[in-house]
């Protein structure tokens, strides 16, 4: 069944701006304003902004909140202080990952803010909801209500200051304010998926708007959703469908650490248990090429002639040159420098197995 | 709007073929690098080896992804532009300039089976 292109608040902006348009998620995105490279280089070398209101927000409130939260999702929200963002997955209870996303402790009491991929809006909605019938909690999706800016880069904090007169020099890496920005309220948090210092700001679609033509009159680079892919690539951070799926566990995708086993009961909880304990029979690995031939998400990898994997992203990297890629693989295979092939074109490339951050990131901690 | 070259036969799939007696220069038109955006790697066939009108011969990659290279004649390889392998970008600034491969044509009557300028400025048109 087709379904609906949505469009998100910014959408006339970027027509406006002569970007490629594509559908992602449902959604018609930019994909690229000047060039992927030239955005992909203005967020590492100063800063960039991208329209990520695709994304999800979906809230939890009442008094059962941090229980029910702790039993979707795989970090612990114990006692997590208000202001604090983690990082985790909600799991199937096979250990598959439903989603990977952001968790925001919201201020006064008000429970939480779960931020969700864009693809999987609905999928999460159904889930949360599923497990929330034991819980006296309330779940609200409200990602049609929200909007979202994330200014990435070095000059990230510069520019929040100086453009939007918001001072983030104490907001730390992973937590997130609340401010006031000319009659707007929004939620401004020191995240991003891109290896660089940056923000993440969400506010109704007319403040969201209002934000980014600021940004834009002020000289800011848009970037699309093209760069966005290649900077999270590099510094190793995993996309849904791609390093995490419905069939692919957090520990296979050597993400275990976003998994408390130790805070008690969860959804997935045994899979991942077993998993930590037992080993896993695929990882998700770096591999460094030595040719210039790009391998692509889908391409087989091979091991002494007999295929044990396939790549789930990869490129040639902006920042290095080098034909690099993330691949699900055997784990026979995953240790750091062994040598393995992957086919491009019919024609088997070797390379080797690396670490998966790429670059070397740099956030405010 | 993209540019067309007069003179030049126009495949379907947006390559471009100049001929020199027997001799056929495959490039890819102003409209495919347009489409790609920065081109940043060609695969591309060796010396010696077949083509056949209609099937891929190697692979023109933007940094987000692969198209296909599609040889509008058949015949044999003759030369490789080597200097792609450094400046696959070249593809982008002069891409009527910019030939790929050099086929040495066994079916020439499949010249035919091509657009001119003019007839190909309208097919991209209507895409």
């Amino acid at each position: 069944m087709e379904q609906p292109i949505s469009r998100t608040c910014l959408y006339y902006s970027h027509v406006t701006l002569g970007a490629k348009m594509e559908p992602f998620a449902g959604f018609s995105m930019p994909i690229q304003y000047q060039g992927i490279i030239e955005e992909h280089q203005a967020v590492r070398n100063a800063a960039g902004m991208f329209d990520v209101s695709h994304m999800g927000e979906i809230f939890v409130s009442g008094p059962d909140a941090e229980k029910y939260v702790n039993y979707l999702f795989t970090n612990d929200v114990t006692d997590m202080p208000e202001g604090k963002v983690l990082y985790g997955m909600m799991l199937r209870p096979d250990g598959g990952v439903v989603d990977d996303l952001l968790v925001y402790r919201l201020f006064g009491g008000k429970g939480f803010l779960l931020v969700v991929n864009a693809a999987n809006i609905a999928k999460d909605a159904a889930w949360a909801c599923s497990l929330a019938e034991k819980y006296d909690v309330t779940v609200e999706n409200l990602s049609e209500d929200w909007g979202e800016v994330a200014l990435q880069g070095p000059e990230a904090g510069k520019i929040m200051l100086e453009v939007l007169g918001l001072d983030m020099q104490e907001l730390v890496f992973y937590t997130f304010t609340e401010v006031r920005w000319k009659g707007y309220r929004l939620t401004v948090s020191r995240t991003g998926y891109t290896g660089e210092d940056g923000f993440e700001l969400y506010g109704t679609p007319e403040a969201v708007c209002h934000i980014w033509k600021t940004l834009l009159d002020a000289g800011v680079q848009p970037c699309g959703l093209g760069c966005r892919d290649t900077l999270r690539f590099e510094a190793g951070l995993p996309l849904y469908g791609h390093e995490l799926s419905d069939s692919i566990t957090p520990v296979e995708a050597g993400l275990g650490m976003f998994v408390k086993t130790d805070k008690g009961d969860f959804c997935g909880r045994d899979a991942v248990v077993r998993q930590k304990a037992e080993g896993v029979s695929r990882k998700v690995i770096g591999i460094e090429l030595s040719d210039k031939a790009i391998p692509r998400a889908g391409y087989p990898v091979f091991a002494g002639g007999e295929q044990i994997g396939h790549v789930t992203t990869g490129y040639r990297s902006i920042s290095t040159g080098k034909s690099i890629c993330m691949a699900l693989v055997s784990a026979d295979y995953a240790a750091l420098g062994t040598s393995l092939e992957v086919e491009i074109h019919r024609k088997r490339i070797s390379g080797t197995v690396c670490k998966k951050r790429f670059y070397r990131t740099s956030y405010k901690k | 709007m993209s540019k067309t070259i007069e003179g030049l036969y126009y495949s379907q799939s947006h390559e471009w073929v100049k001929v020199e007696g027997n001799t056929a220069f495959v490039g890819i038109t102003d409209y495919a690098q347009e489409a790609l955006g920065s081109v940043v790697y060609v695969d591309m066939p060796q010396q010696d080896d077949q083509v056949n009108a209609g099937e891929e011969f190697g692979a023109v990659e933007s940094v987000k992804a692969a198209s296909d290279l599609v040889s509008p004649v058949s015949g044999t390889v003759v030369d490789v532009n080597s200097g792609l392998e450094d400046s696959p970008s070249l593809l982008n600034e002069k891409p009527y300039g910019t030939w790929i491969i050099k086929v040495e044509m066994s079916e020439p009557s499949q010249l035919d089976n091509l657009m001119d300028a003019k007839a190909y400025a309208e097919y991209c048109e209507n895409l």
